[in-house]
């Protein structure tokens, strides 16, 4: 009960359950804005309206995410005013610029776009289209690029100093800030992560079709692209983390420490799995001998030092090792690396069967599997998450190793003093409120999508009409051909009544 | 201390952003609260939430932008407003998520349409009253700790006659600027455009006279400290605010989009005047000087760094037209009016 009269507890407690939150939408529509817009690229090619339908299934899915992203996106921007106002205060010279620049560059961008992506199928060319696709998923990789420039300097501060009287970090060279030594392994890490996301997604909804036995010819098309995005992500994805790990190694003592639960100097192993005891700073667990050194440094030798020596260096005496979040940066760091195994066996499975002329088709186990296997990497890239900002604590601006002198802050110094926790109180009881009900709301919508399947709505078929040249149908032909279409596509995959209802309900309601 | 140019340009930057918001999520935070008085059937609904559908999340972006700007130009303000108006600014952000995620739910999620309806009234209404009251309480000065923090009640302590006021007339503006909008966009002469026309106008003369009683209370009661330097826009300002919404009355018969356009106008110069107003204090500190009270925050004590403000100026001379590129773009391919073919195909 200490804790709910904390207001540093509360507040980060807030952040963490909203970041993490926003976290799940925000691959989803990166990993899902790939789909859509190579979908629409091969729709540009054919212009065969099963192609457009598929799109439409890719648009739907994606705004709903991306919407809900947006939503709690907001909240995260404000949040550093709201509940961290003395974080702003000591980094705003340098880490508002980022924010800035991602809502000018990014945001607008995305939001513009997704406009003519929802409405304005028939309202614009099919190149033009083909192009508002690209430049929403530009937009919020670029989106991403910004969010991380502002994370890395975080962790690893570069291109600034400590005012003349200490009170606030201030800008001496942007690219330095921006470019910092952690952000491209950081970026392109996220960024593969999300990508896998995103195809773990769409081979999902192709093993549920093939489950059902519906759409099979979009089904094993969707299967082999996601399989095919999925491996080159995941192999590309080993790279950067290699590079991260590096990275963290050199530059975060501490949270190397943390990451294989060193108290101790010592040569650190590889836990394949572990337990941290933090009473008696041992670690339990399998290991490799020499792994993580071997990683870091490409030397399986290299002693690193352990928490209770740097704890007493001056650079990181704000580190109080009792208090350390040892086991829980521990578990995060092994379940990514765990899941990353997972994943990998999950796509060369996929990518096998769905490739050596498409025999996934009868694997009702496998097909079983992909279905529920969306939720690997979206656990991965959460613990991920978990490793970097636990392992950073207890400071909001890490005093990295190459960082300026001084420019550093503690999280507990970083807070809002003009919230009290009764008002985080209120506030987070609402967020559980207002998310809960958002996310079972997209839950529901997402699913309905999903059964209504990739074929055209009225949209789809204006945008058909149109480009063949027929600009003047009236609404009535339209819904004669939306019936049309929908009695073919039932005849095609034999399947319920239902979807053919959903088809023409838009219509029905005079939306 | 004299202030940089880069403070004044950058001062003057975040207000246009404010204003550039205040016209456009304006109007349709405007359709939103007007929704259930506007539209009598299904199919008006339909029409109104289509009217919004293409634009509403990038003019929203102008807030992100105008909440990062102010964070990277002049951070204790940013910090001081944002955690002294924690629970107002909570509402206002509450409003805004379920206000966004109802405009996206109610067209694919049919059973729950009623939820939804409320969540797009509520949503709009808490921010289209909050942000007068926000501005309000900017102008007239809140309680100062000496390190900057807001030392006032929670929520309760921003609420006054005068902040209340500035509450009422930025409703009062927002629903004019959304019923413009639907008088603009509603198919022509259907129910809803001379419905949505006739409720203009009272909203404009209320709102004008809203305006002169604040600004008595304002003088009378609050007494502001303006700066002699924007005396001239100060009264410059006022008379193209009144100006605006004059000619958007008298215009309301002869053109939609001249009547929408002159009332955008008007709004965007209150806003100026506004800021006007404030020059050159970001946060004013009531009672400053006295002991244990926090001086002000202006843009000579308030700002980032030179540099940094000179960074931000060339992100912002990239940035800026690519965005008004962008608004082109999307308001020049959802032009015209809403058609039932636009309805199909939402």
């Amino acid at each position: 009960m200490e804790l709910l009269t904390d207001p540093i507890f509360l507040a980060r407690f807030q952040f963490a359950a909203t970041v993490i939150f926003h976290f799940v939408f925000v691959p989803l529509s990166i990993g899902i804005g790939l789909m859509m817009a190579l979908n629409e690229t091969r729709y540009y090619r054919t212009r065969d309206p099963k192609d457009a339908g598929a799109t439409g299934l890719w648009v739907k899915i994606f705004a709903a995410c991306f919407i809900v992203g947006v939503a709690t996106g907001i909240t995260m921007e404000f949040s550093f005013g709201t509940n961290w106002a003395d974080y702003a205060r000591f980094v705003g010279d340098i880490f508002g610029a980022p924010l800035a620049a991602e809502a000018l560059f990014a945001f607008f961008l995305e939001s513009v776009f997704l406009g003519i992506l929802i409405f304005g199928r028939n309202r614009v060319s099919p190149r033009f289209y083909m192009v508002s696709a690209w430049l929403v998923w530009f937009g919020s990789c670029l989106s991403a690029l910004w969010i991380l420039i502002a994370n890395s300097w975080m962790q690893t501060p570069a291109g600034g100093e400590l005012s003349a009287d200490g009170s606030r970090a201030v800008i001496t060279d942007f690219f330095a800030a921006a470019f910092n030594p952690s952000l491209a392994s950081r970026y392109f890490h996220t960024v593969f992560s999300v990508l896998a996301v995103g195809a773990f997604i769409a081979m999902a909804i192709s093993a549920w079709y093939m489950y059902k036995k519906r759409h099979p010819e979009f089904a094993l098309r969707t299967m082999r692209t996601g399989s095919v995005v999925g491996i080159v992500a995941m192999c590309l994805l080993l790279v950067s983390a290699h590079a991260s790990a590096v990275v963290v190694s050199e530059e975060q003592p501490t949270k190397f420490a943390l990451m294989e639960g060193m108290y101790d100097s010592e040569v650190p192993p590889l836990y394949l799995a572990g337990w941290v005891d933090e009473a008696t700073q041992e670690v339990f667990g399998l290991g490799i001998p020499g792994g993580s050194s071997f990683l870091a440094t490409g030397t399986w030798d290299t002693e690193f030092e352990g928490l209770n020596e740097l704890a007493q260096t001056q650079e990181f005496d704000g580190m109080v090792v009792e208090e350390a979040p040892a086991n829980l940066v521990f578990q995060s760091y092994h379940i990514m690396v765990l899941l990353f195994g997972v994943i990998m066996i999950v796509l060369i499975l996929a990518l096998v069967f769905s490739f050596r002329g498409g025999t996934i088709t009868s694997k009702k186990w496998l097909q079983r599997l992909l279905i529920i296997s969306p939720v690997f990497p979206m656990l991965a890239i959460q613990a991920g998450w978990l490793t970097a900002e636990y392992g950073r604590q207890p400071w909001v601006v890490y005093p990295s190793t190459t960082g300026p002198e001084g420019l550093t802050l503690l999280t507990a110094n970083g807070v809002s003093q003009a919230v009290s926790a009764p008002e985080i109180l209120i506030t987070l009881l609402l967020f559980t409120v207002v998310y809960t009900l958002i996310f079972i709301a997209l839950i529901r919508v997402v699913f309905k999508f999903i059964r209504q399947g990739p074929v055209l709505d009225a949209a789809g078929v204006g945008a058909a009409a149109l480009s063949g040249g027929d600009a003047d149908d009236d609404d009535e032909s339209i819904i004669e051909k939306i019936s049309v279409f929908t009695v073919a596509e039932r005849d095609e995959s034999g399947s319920s009544a239902e979807r053919s209802q959903t088809g023409s309900k838009p219509i029905q309601e005079g939306e | 201390m004299d202030a940089t140019v880069f403070q004044v340009l950058w001062f003057w930057l975040i207000a246009l952003l404010i204003g550039g918001y205040f016209v456009l999520d304006g109007f349709d935070l405007g359709v939103g609260v007007l929704y259930p008085f506007l539209a009598k059937n299904e199919k008006e609904k339909a029409i109104l939430r289509r009217s919004v559908g293409p634009v509403w999340d990038g003019n929203e972006v102008w807030l992100l932008t105008a909440g990062g700007a102010l964070f990277a130009a002049f951070p204790p303000a940013y910090a001081t407003t944002f955690s002294g108006f924690y629970l107002a600014i909570m509402l206002v952000l509450f409003g805004l998520i379920v206000r966004a995620v109802s405009l996206e739910f109610r067209a694919h999620d049919g059973a729950w349409r009623k939820l939804w309806d409320a969540c797009f009234v509520v949503g709009s209404f808490l921010p289209a009253l909050l942000f007068g009251v926000a501005a309000g309480n900017v102008l007239q000065g809140i309680p100062m700790h000496a390190n900057g923090d807001y030392a006032g009640i929670p929520l309760l302590g921003l609420l006054s006659p005068f902040t209340l006021l500035c509450g009422v007339l930025g409703l009062l503006l927002f629903l004019t600027l959304g019923a413009r909008w639907v008088a603009l966009k509603a198919p022509e002469h259907s129910a809803l455009q001379s419905r949505a026309t006739a409720l203009a106008m009272p909203l404009q003369l209320v709102a004008l006279v809203v305006f002169v009683v604040a600004s008595i209370v304002l003088f009378a009661v609050v007494q502001p400290e303006l700066a002699d330097s924007t005396a001239v826009l100060r009264i410059v300002f006022a008379v193209l605010f009144v100006a605006g919404l004059l000619m958007s009355l008298a215009l309301r018969k002869k053109s939609d989009l001249l009547a929408f356009v002159s009332q955008a106008a008007s709004v965007f110069f209150l806003v100026a005047l506004w800021a006007a107003s404030l020059f050159p204090s970001l946060v004013v500190a009531t009672k400053a000087g006295a002991e244990g009270v926090g001086e002000s925050i202006t843009i000579m004590n308030g700002s980032s760094s030179e540099f940094s403000l000179m960074c931000m100026t060339i992100i912002a001379c990239i940035g800026v037209p690519l965005v008004l590129i962008y608004h082109v773009i999307i308001y020049r391919s959802f032009r015209g009016r809403i058609s039932d073919k636009d309805l199909a195909s939402y």
